[in-house]
């Protein structure tokens, strides 16, 4: 038994040490520089400290939270702004993030920002609890407080963009989408992925995998599962893959490369992020602009005039959108923009559910 | 062997104190390195966990992970690797739950209707790597992890809206449990600690009883240090093996009963997962047993819940998890050297008490299970 016992000691440990070098890197954490953007610059307003809590993955993660950084960023370089950014453990409750929340509130952070729907609970608490400061919250809604607003994103407007990419791009008839994991909000990309699709060819075979079930949705830090998946549906015949899986997108641009199909990153340019041998895959991303959110809310806060109630970014506001770096959509630029005027314009329709 | 021993308590404090000694050098050389100075790291995890609204959530988690460590520890005890426990207790949360929101009954009925699904659930999927290894000779290493996987997906086909949850808000969850079924907590300044903090307390006294003081405690750890031996003594091992995995299964059951009837009263996607194998790292800690897996639960849940604050100083939070990783590592190496340095001092008292002149030999690998 001892020695079984310090096996299990040991994986154990390691298991926590891997955890460790997977919690990114929170020591980022940095505040403006007095000598840095001058709040002048930001037409006169009053000089803020933001508060920013992420999702599981933090600055990092070359997908979602790293939108959110983004923005962030962009608020200190232009508008000069203070801030403090806080991570998630992976496996916490409902009370870590009340008193993550709660830390930002108390220390002066006003506006308070949380990035990812499974704050919506502990938001909703300390909301009430600081009526003074204000609240956002990217990707839900909190109903029953004034002081939380609510950043949503028409995913499926974009997704349907890159849909009509995948179908045009195809020449076997045949696509795929991948989520991260099985849950309402990523079957929103996966809707307008097949619209979009199916208004190009109406009788594309499209191929749908989910990496995860809730509540482990560790589909969105799996590459490896991403990779299998993805080898799974290009041997079936796809040869244009849409990854909405965060972190795992990287595994499946990793099989698209081995046997030479496409696929299409989500919510950052990942043409950008990703490795240099894994870029001529990566033929557009669908970009859910979380910085857009960050930015243009704490550019409001900065002004004096928080935007407050549910906030939708979608294609009309470039919420939403399709990523052109690589040139490869540059030959379907034409159509790409042709169904994004149709959706603005409201004459196309784009369902939110499969 | 109940009789207490000053000696013995004293080293059986020493190890656990010496890991923790070792986890926080390790910590420091790590912090410096980092460029931080260890000193106001530690201070200011201690000044955040000690304020009234962060003891309250330490020992609320404490309970859960208290009844995790308890679910392994009956196993280990036994010499069995119960490493389903997660998913044991996510599975009877999650049904637990929906049956929890589909009755209406009056308030402590309802509650124990609810803790009786959890625990009834939790037994049955450990009893399945309990009947495999009986009757089929597959370790319950490999089934019990093998069965976290179908618990889970098993769990998230239930949490489709199709099934039994609903949709609030992009969170997929159960149905909420109506207010009788609420377990009622203390109010305190730091706001309500879980009611179920006592039912885990009872369960921890039901352990010490149930493992020092009946014949059934004595068959499992008898069984557990020499299984020919217990044979021999007349114990029916395959009836053992499965008894304890019911036992073990019944306890991780509970796991997830103080967040479910005290804070989130449904399961859904931002339940808490990953308490069954914090509860194999705490069990190891407080070395199986009732007092050293309370300690060492607090301990965790401090360790987990004022990392918090480190981020907010831009310290790196992550330097908790490797201290978590450092303590059960060094619990094991520490009992190690104790046990060994207890074995050659009483081989050299034996010897001085002979008149003999021999030098102690060098103890091997222990055989037995659960020296503490």
């Amino acid at each position: 038994m001892r020695r079984v016992t310090s096996l299990f000691a040991v994986m154990a440990a390691a298991s926590m040490a891997l955890a460790a070098c997977g919690g990114g890197s929170s020591d980022s954490t940095s505040t403006a520089s007095s000598g840095g953007a001058s709040s002048a610059a930001a037409g006169g307003g009053e000089k803020i400290k933001v508060g920013l809590a992420y999702d599981i993955g933090g600055r990092g993660d070359k997908s979602f939270n790293d939108s959110a950084a983004a923005g962030l960023d962009k608020a200190k370089a232009d508008l000069g702004v203070e801030f403090k950014e806080l991570s998630a453990t992976q496996g916490e409750t409902d009370a870590d993030k009340e008193a993550r929340l709660k830390l930002l509130a108390q220390g002066g952070y006003n506006p308070v920002i949380a990035v990812g729907f499974l704050y919506g609970g502990s938001m909703k608490k300390v909301a009430a609890a600081f009526p003074n400061t204000q609240f956002a919250i990217v990707d839900s809604v909190v109903e029953g407080a004034p002081n939380v607003t609510g950043l949503t994103f028409a995913e499926h407007e974009g997704s349907y963009l890159v849909g009509v990419a995948a179908a045009l791009k195809s020449k076997s008839g045949n696509v795929g989408y991948i989520g991260g994991c099985l849950i309402p909000l990523l079957q929103k990309f996966e809707a307008g992925f097949v619209a979009g699709a199916k208004s190009v060819k109406a009788d594309i075979k499209i191929q749908v995998k989910y990496l995860s079930n809730p509540p482990d949705c560790k589909g969105f830090n799996d590459p490896a599962s991403g990779t299998e998946t993805a080898n799974g549906m290009y041997d079936a015949g796809a040869d244009v893959i849409f990854a909405a899986a965060g972190g795992s997108g990287t595994g499946v641009f990793q099989s698209a490369k081995a046997k030479t199909k496409l696929a299409i990153g989500v919510d950052s340019d990942q043409y950008e992020s990703a490795a240099a041998d894994l870029k001529p895959v990566v033929m557009t991303s669908m970009l859910k602009r979380v910085d857009v959110a960050v930015f243009e809310y704490i550019k409001a806060a900065q002004a004096g005039s928080p935007l407050t109630g549910v906030q939708v970014f979608d294609l009309k506001k470039d919420g939403v959108g399709y990523s052109a770096s690589g040139g490869q959509v540059d030959d379907i630029k034409a159509q790409l923009e042709d169904a994004k005027g149709k959706i603005v314009a409201g004459s196309v329709k784009v369902p939110d559910k499969p | 062997m109940s009789r207490f021993d000053p000696r013995r308590a004293g080293m059986a404090l020493v190890a656990p104190a010496m890991a923790f000694v070792v986890a926080v050098a390790l910590s420091s050389v790590v912090l410096v390195v980092a460029g931080h100075a260890p000193m106001t790291a530690f201070r200011s995890m201690f000044d955040f966990g000690v304020q009234p609204d962060n003891v309250v959530n330490i020992v609320n988690k404490a309970s859960g992970y208290y009844l995790s460590a308890l679910a392994v520890a009956i196993g280990f005890r036994m010499n069995l690797f119960n490493i389903g426990v997660d998913g044991q207790y996510r599975l009877a949360a999650m049904c637990a739950a929906v049956i929890g929101a589909a009755v209406a009954l009056p308030g402590p009925l309802h509650i124990l209707l609810i803790v009786v699904v959890a625990v009834i659930v939790g037994a049955i999927w450990a009893g399945i790597a309990g009947y495999l290894k009986v009757y089929r000779g597959v370790s319950e290493v490999i089934s019990t992890i093998m069965l976290n996987y179908i618990g889970t997906a098993l769990a998230a086909w239930m949490l489709t809206p199709a099934v039994f949850a609903t949709l609030e808000n992009n969170i997929v969850k159960t149905p909420d449990l109506p207010e009788s079924g609420w377990f009622p907590g203390f109010a305190t300044s730091g706001g309500e600690v879980y009611g179920f903090v006592v039912v885990s307390a009872l369960v921890g006294v039901g352990y010490w009883f149930l493992l020092g003081r009946t014949r059934f405690g004595f068959d499992l750890r008898a069984t557990g240090m020499s299984e020919p031996a217990a044979v021999a003594s007349g114990v029916d091992v395959k009836k053992m093996v499965v008894a304890s995995m019911l036992l073990s299964g019944g306890v991780a059951g509970l796991v997830g009963l103080p967040i479910l009837l005290g804070a989130s009263h449904s399961y859904g996607q931002d339940f808490p997962a990953g308490i069954g194998f914090t509860g194999i790292a705490i069990a190891l800690l407080g070395r199986n047993h009732p007092i050293g897996i309370a300690f060492a639960s607090v301990l965790w849940g401090f360790l987990d819940v004022s990392n918090q604050i480190l981020d907010l100083e831009g310290i790196p939070k992550e330097i908790v998890t490797i201290m978590q990783g450092t303590i059960v590592l060094a619990v094991v190496v520490a009992y190690e050297v104790v046990r060994r340095w207890r074995v050659n001092s009483e081989q050299r008292r034996v010897a001085a008490q002979l008149g003999g002149p021999q030098a102690p030999a060098a103890p091997g690998p222990a055989t037995t299970a659960g020296v503490a």
